[in-house]
C-alpha cells in the first residue's frame, strides 16, 4: 500500500507514473457508462473516447466486494493477500474518491478474528468505508458482532446518508432467509425505506446498495432478493438510481427503467455463471496465475456532462 | 490433504458411533449445495449426522416458525447430530443458502 502512495507522489514531480499506466488502463477495461437525459438512462460501452472525462468527474467512490475472509480452499488460500491488493488497486485508483463501500462477506464464518484482519486491511484505503452484511457476516448470534463492528450506528444493518448530493441507501437483505427462498428485506425495512425516501426530490441521484442482488440473476441459486420489487416500486419516480450489489463474484449488469443494476467482483475467488456449473460454489479448477484476472474492485464515477455514474470494473491482474 | 482430513474425522465419528449404540445411524452428506440424500426414511429412534464437505458453510434448520432442529454453521468436515423420536415429516433446510431443502420421514 505504501508503495502505491509512493508513485502517486512520484507522478506529481511528472514523468509516466505507475499510478498514471493503471489509470489508462482502468479506462481501457470493461466499463458502462449510465447517462441519464431527460430521465431516461441508456447505458453504453465506455471505451477510449470517454478516457478524457474521468479527468471532468466531480465525485467517485469505491465498491469492494466479497473479500471472505477465512475462506483457506482452492482457488483461494489467501484471501487476506488478495483483499491487500484489492486496496492496493483502491489506492491507485481514489485519486477524488469521496468514499468506499463493501457490499458483504467480510469474512467467510463471521469470525471475530476474520472481522479484525479484513478491518485492519481495509483501513489501509484510507477511506470512509459503509458497509453492509453479507450471508457470512451473520452465521451467529444474529451477526450482532457484525454491527458491532462495521456499523455500530445501524444495529440491524440498514442506514442512509447524503453525499456529495448523492443519496446513498444500505440495505440488508441477508437476514430470516426462508426455506426455498432468496434473499430477503422484510417488511420492517421496506417501511424504513419508504419513510427515507418520502419527501426526497426525484432529481436527486439515489445510490442502493446490499448484499445479494436485488434482481433475479438465477433463482435456482437463489441469487435474488423476493421483496425487491417493494423497494424498486418505492424508487421508480427517481431519475437516477443506481444498485450496486455482490454474493455472485462475477460482473452483472442490466438498465431497467430508470434503474442501473451491477453486481461487483470478489476479492476472494470467482463462482460460475448461473447454470453453467453444478452448484454456485468456488470455481476451483482456475488456471495458474490466473484468479486475479477473475477478482477486482470497482470504481462508481459521477461525471460532469449530464448526470451519469460510470461503472469501472478492475481486476487485480490489471 | 483434505482427503485425508475427512477420513480422520470420519473415523473418530465412527467410533463415536460405535461407543454410543444408537439404535440405528443415518447419514446426510453436503456436496455441491446439495443435501443428499434429499429426502431420507428412517425408523423413530434413529439418529441423523449430517456432515458439510462444501468449501461452503451450511446449516440445518427445521423449515417451521419455530425449528426445534437448528444447526450451528458448519465448516468443511464438520457434522451435525439429531436424534428423531417421534415419527412425522421433517422438512429442514439451510439458512445459508434457502433453496437447499431435505426431508427426513420418521416412521
Ligand atoms: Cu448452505
Amino acid at each position: 500500500m505504501n508503495e502505491v502512495f509512493d508513485a502517486s507522489e512520484t507522478s506529481r514531480n511528472g514523468g509516466k507514473s505507475r499510478r498514471e499506466a493503471l489509470e489508462c488502463m482502468v479506462w481501457a477495461g470493461a466499463g458502462v457508462l449510465w447517462t441519464v437525459t431527460g430521465g431516461v438512462p441508456h447505458s453504453r460501452l465506455i471505451g477510449a473516447a470517454e478516457a478524457a472525462t474521468e479527468s471532468d468527474a466531480t465525485f467517485s467512490f469505491l465498491q469492494i466486494s466479497d473479500s471472505h475472509i477465512g475462506f483457506n480452499h482452492p482457488p483461494n488460500t489467501d484471501t487476506p493477500g488478495t483483499l491487500q491488493a484489492a486496496i492496493a488497486l483502491v489506492n491507485a485508483q481514489k485519486s477524488n474518491a469521496g468514499l468506499m463501500i463493501h457490499t458483504g462477506d467480510v469474512s467467510h464464518l463471521s469470525k471475530a478474528k476474520q472481522f479484525d484482519t479484513a478491518d485492519q486491511i481495509i483501513r489501509g484505503a484510507r477511506l470512509d468505508t459503509h458497509y453492509v452484511p453479507g450471508e457470512h457476516d451473520v452465521l451467529f448470534d444474529d451477526g450482532k458482532a457484525f454491527f458491532a463492528r462495521f456499523a455500530p450506528k445501524a444495529p440491524r444493518g440498514w442506514y442512509s446518508f447524503d453525499q456529495a448530493g448523492v443519496h446513498f441507501i444500505a440495505l440488508n437483505n441477508v437476514q430470516n432467509f426462508k426455506a426455498g427462498g432468496m434473499g430477503n428485506l422484510g417488511a420492517d425495512q421496506l417501511d424504513w425505506l419508504a419513510k427515507d425516501l418520502e419527501g426526497r426530490s426525484a432529481s436527486q441521484p439515489i445510490v442502493v446498495f446490499a448484499h445479494v442482488p436485488l434482481w433475479t440473476v438465477s433463482e435456482a441459486w437463489g441469487w435474488g432478493t423476493a421483496d425487491a420489487g417493494q423497494a424498486l416500486t418505492l424508487l421508480r419516480r427517481f431519475g437516477s438510481v443506481t444498485v450496486l450489489n455482490g454474493h455472485i463474484h462475477q460482473i452483472m449488469q442490466k438498465v431497467e427503467g430508470n434503474c442501473a443494476f451491477h453486481t461487483a467482483r470478489s476479492t476472494a475467488f470467482p463462482q460460475p455463471a448461473p447454470g453453467t456449473a453444478a452448484s454456485p460454489g468456488p470455481m476451483k479448477n482456475v488456471p495458474p496465475g490466473h484468479l486475479r484476472a477473475m477478482l477486482g474492485i470497482t470504481k462508481v464515477t459521477r461525471v460532469r456532462t449530464a448526470t451519469p455514474l460510470a461503472i469501472i470494473d478492475t481486476t487485480l491482474a490489471a | 490433504m483434505t482427503r485425508i482430513k475427512y477420513a480422520a474425522i470420519l473415523t473418530c465419528a465412527l467410533l463415536l458411533t460405535a461407543r454410543t449404540a444408537f439404535a440405528a445411524d443415518a447419514r446426510v452428506t453436503i456436496d455441491n449445495f446439495k443435501f443428499s440424500p434429499a429426502q431420507l426414511v428412517v425408523d423413530a429412534g434413529t439418529r441423523v449426522i449430517w456432515t458439510n464437505q462444501d468449501d461452503m458453510p451450511h446449516t440445518v434448520v427445521e423449515a417451521t416458525a419455530a425449528p426445534t432442529i437448528s444447526s450451528p454453521a458448519l465448516d468443511t468436515g464438520d457434522s451435525f447430530a439429531h436424534v428423531f423420536t417421534k415419527a412425522g415429516t421433517y422438512q429442514y433446510y439451510c439458512s445459508v443458502h434457502p433453496y437447499m431443502l431435505g426431508t427426513v420421514v420418521v416412521r
